[in-house]
């Protein structure tokens, strides 16, 4: 039934024009406004002392402005980001704004009308003075929908979002029945950002036709990805979008509950959702009778520990209800059984954030966004080797390439791309080959990889496709719940047959039982972590056999990586007389000088750190590295004179 | 009454049963370990017990799945047989295998499926892995002896059944994780006359300790002894 009529309108009415009048109050025309970012990206990167350095340098010259915290745009290569609007210019975009250049700014631009242009990153709108952000393709290939306002607003005022028209999404869906919503979100085909890529339409129909008095909705934030932050950095940034969502879902599937799930490392991310929960509660959006109606929705949050593994979704039930996070078999499926044994939906954060939008504009507006099957924005953390880390918000159907190499800046330093490892710690790790794969959940999978998180890690040509492996198949085999035979026994075979590889002491026959035990453990395992955990190993051996085998062969690494197959040197001929810039910076004293006043290494003392390749000027750049290690020259330490 | 078929057995069988239950009632031996007869739910951990069910694109274990009517099962196709072997080799890859010195010795369950899947005991082809105890094991009434569980569960769950709750409980995580039982106070323990979890035990890894010596327990066990 529909909930919405005349009275909810006017109470909804009332409080955008309320929240309208409240943001609208609170600029003050004519004085500048300064924007930073301070999600916890920003936090880490300095904000908290930009923002001092801003409010120090304002006292003291006295001028007035506003300063206005915000979350993040997901440019992380530029934190501390900030944004100036200083009336007569266009609103400006400045990056790594440390406390000094904060100084600066006030002094130069606020003061003096001078934009410092070598501060800034672009302007956020059209003009003849400054070039536009939107001429950088970190801007313009992107599509924003779910993070489209992040970094726009300040979290923790809810009027900001009202203003912008927050909240309308639900009021819509108020004024439609449950199955009209659950229509349109099947319409959109919008699926699952956790992971799986389970159309989201189909979930929460099967949970509203469950037989079931006590139905609730979860939010999943447990992001346990190492490297993916993509939800918290929503929790942070606009809290309510994600809210909105949440009760547009309830709504649909007539549930009187709903659980955010969010791993307590997010401190600043469970604030801000207690604080817009408590916002969205007082205005009446959230709570009991939302907006005069009969749907009445209470929203909790619980901090899960941070096991990875309570991301699944069976887990994160049992952490809930109390129990040792360990997956149980589906099914049954937790819309048929499972909070309390009551139909629960679970959502991703990207997922639950994605409904206000779609809502809102229409399931063929969304579709209109991405491929066929896959539609919408992909939201990915990249990090590793390229120019331009960070979140990336891109319309699905976008190549891998094009994400690599032209968003995010491509490799630095001149290195070659090696390898791109895709959809968190058991992902795929796919070559260059590669580059014109489509992101979107089928492509990704075919290619032995998958969407997961959303998590992606570059890698240059310095990187060694083993110690990858190895390091992956460690987050997951530390992460196993221990349950079932597969993934806690099978994942740390894998583990101690890698470690055996890298260290140069892997046998013929290794690479066979990898790839059998790989697959038996793909196959057999109960929950989707074992299910997935061996894709590193699966896809490297595939791609990049030859370096397996240069290690097990020839106890060769060829990325010179693997620190038990590589050596340090020093080359004699470029090795200048007399420099001992590499001695201080060995910590365990094996750089001796020779008999003709060079310096050498003692490869019997060196611990492969790697420090001496740092200090060693430029200008020389004598120290080199081999693999295997006995091709470095060895050269006799002259004797001790007796004193 | 539902009819299935099991590698060309028909089969009638009535509801509320899991496939494994109706072909082991039936004298069609599926290798299993974490399954226990009577139980409402089975934690489907040990992966043993997988069948390959026609329209299925994966062998699945057959503890969970209800049987349907017109069902076609093959409970030997080779990469049923690949799976449960594999899973044996890993169970025995961290086993102290030390027959001879065991009170299983001839009714171990793992001597039975090694058997029936052609198995052996000490397999090469893969490492013998021990695990790290990360808790006192120690317990005025218990001995367990990890190095020998499989971490069935049974013994948690004839507790759970016995009390209501389970004194016996998991500890430590992952390749670590271990049976134990943390309540330390014997007389808050309603273990006197209850041996329930010794007596499922299906490869003798807990004993109440009055009894440990005739389990051959005077010397902890020698370890690793690889072959
Ligand atoms: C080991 C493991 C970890 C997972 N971690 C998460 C997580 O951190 N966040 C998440 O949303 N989904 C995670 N999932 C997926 C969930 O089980 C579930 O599919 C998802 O929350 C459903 O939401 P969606 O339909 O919106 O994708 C994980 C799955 C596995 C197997």
């Amino acid at each position: 039934m529909k909930q919405a009529n005349s009275d909810v309108l006017e109470r909804f009415r009332t409080l955008i024009r309320q929240a309208r009048q409240t943001v609208q109050e609170s600029k003050e025309p004519g004085k500048p406004h300064i924007y930073i970012g301070m999600a916890t990206c920003g936090l880490a990167a300095g904000a908290t002392e930009t923002k001092q350095a801003f409010e120090e340098t304002l006292a003291e010259r006295g001028i007035e402005a506003r300063i206005i915290p915000v979350g993040c745009i997901g440019h992380c290569y530029g934190e501390p980001l900030v944004v100036i609007e200083n009336p007569g210019f266009p609103a400006i975009c400045y990056h790594k704004v440390t406390a000094g250049k904060a100084g600066a700014l006030v002094r130069a631009f606020l003061e003096e009308g001078d934009p410092l242009f070598e501060y800034v990153l672009g302007a956020l709108e059209e003009n003849d003075l400054i070039p536009t952000v939107m001429d950088f393709p970190r801007f313009n290939l992107e599509r924003r929908v779910v993070m489209a306002d992040c970094g726009a607003l300040d979290p923790e005022n809810i009027d900001q979002y009202l203003a912008g028209g927050g909240y309308e999404s639900l009021l819509k869906a108020l004024e439609m029945t449950p199955e009209e919503v659950i229509q349109e979100i099947i319409d959109s085909g919008l699926r699952g950002r956790g992971g799986a890529g389970f159309p989201t339409g189909r979930k929460w129909q099967a949970a509203r036709s469950a037989d079931g008095s006590r139905k609730t909705v979860i939010c999943n934030a447990d992001e346990g990805d190492p490297g993916a932050y993509m939800d918290r950095t929503i929790l942070e940034s606009n809290p309510h979008q994600l809210l909105e969502g949440l009760a547009v879902c309830a709504y649909a599937v007539e549930a009187e509950n709903a659980v955010i799930y969010v791993r307590a490392e997010y401190p600043l991310a469970v604030k801000m959702i207690r604080r817009a929960i408590d916002q969205a509660g007082q205005a009446g959006l959230l709570g009991a009778h939302i907006l005069g109606t009969r749907f009445s929705l209470s929203v909790s949050v619980f901090e899960g520990s941070g096991a990875f593994v309570c991301g699944e979704e069976t887990a994160l039930i049992q952490s809930l209800e109390g129990k040792r996070g360990m997956p149980q078999h589906r099914p049954p499926y937790p819309v048929h059984k499972g909070l309390w044994q009551q139909p629960t939906v679970i959502n991703n954060v990207k997922t639950l954030s994605s409904v206000p939008t779609i809502v809102k504009k229409g399931a063929a507006w969304y579709r209109q966004i991405g491929t066929q099957s896959s539609p919408g924005t992909a939201i990915f953390s990249v990090v590793g080797k390229v120019v331009h880390p960070g979140l990336v918000e891109i319309p699905m159907g976008t190549t891998l390439g094009r994400l690599i190499f032209e968003i995010c800046g491509g490799i630095p330093n001149r290195k070659k791309f090696k390898a791109v490892q895709i959809g968190g710690p058991s992902g795929g790790c796919l070559p260059e080959s590669f580059m014109d794969t489509p992101v979107d959940f089928d492509s990704l999978t075919q290619a032995g990889a998958m969407m997961g998180s959303g998590g992606m890690v570059v890698m240059d040509e310095d990187s060694c496709l083993v110690n990858v492996a190895r390091f992956f198949i460690d987050f997951t085999q530390n992460e196993s719940c221990g349950k079932c035979t597969f993934c806690r026994i099978g994942t740390r075979h894998i583990l101690n047959i890698l470690e055996r590889i890298t260290k140069g002491e892997g046998k013929e026959g290794d690479l066979e039982t990898l790839r059998e035990l790989s697959q038996d453990i793909k196959t057999a395992s109960l929950c989707g972590l074992g299910k997935t955990a061996p894709n590193p190993i699966l896809t490297s051996l595939e791609y990049f056999r030859e370096e397996y085998q240069a290690h097990i062969r020839e106890k060769r690494c060829p990325a010179m990586m693997c620190r038990a197959l590589t050596a340090f040197y020093i080359d004699l001929d470029k090795c200048a007389r007399g420099c001992d810039a590499c001695v201080g910076s060995c910590p365990v004293d094996a750089i001796f000088t020779t008999k003709g006043r060079k310096k050498a290494i003692d490869q019997e003392l060196c611990v492969k750190c790697g420090e001496c390749m740092v200090a060693c000027p430029t200008e020389y750049d004598a120290v080199g590295k081999v693999s295997p290690s006995e091709l470095a020259p060895v050269i006799e330490r002259p004797q001790e004179k007796a004193s | 009454m539902i009819k299935v078929n099991v590698d060309g057995r028909a089969i009638e069988v009535g509801e509320g049963q899991s496939l494994l239950a109706v072909c082991l009632q039936q004298g069609i031996f599926i290798p299993h370990l974490c399954f226990l007869e009577g139980m409402p739910e089975s934690p489907a951990s040990c992966r043993l017990c997988f069948v390959d069910i026609q329209g299925e694109p994966a062998p699945v274990a057959s503890c969970k799945v209800p049987p349907w009517d017109g069902m076609v099962v093959r409970t030997d196709t080779e990469r049923v047989r690949r799976l449960q072997k594999s899973a044996l080799r890993l169970l025995l890859s961290v086993h102290h295998v030390d027959c001879r010195n065991c009170p299983s010795n001839k009714k171990c369950v793992l001597q039975d499926l090694a058997k029936f899947l052609g198995v052996p005991l000490k397999s090469k082809k893969l490492e013998h892995l021990q695990r790290e105890i990360g808790v006192e094991l120690d317990h005025p009434l218990f001995q367990f002896v990890p190095e020998r569980c499989v971490l069935c569960e049974k013994c948690i769950a004839v507790c759970r059944q016995h009390n209501d709750f389970s004194l016996l409980t998991f500890a430590k995580r992952g390749f670590n994780t271990v049976v134990t039982c943390f309540e330390k106070d014997p007389d808050r323990l309603p273990c006197s006359d209850c041996r329930a979890c010794v007596e499922i035990c299906p490869v003798s890894a807990i004993f109440l300790k009055n009894e440990a010596a005739e389990a051959c327990l005077d010397q902890p066990p020698p370890f690793p002894d690889s072959p």
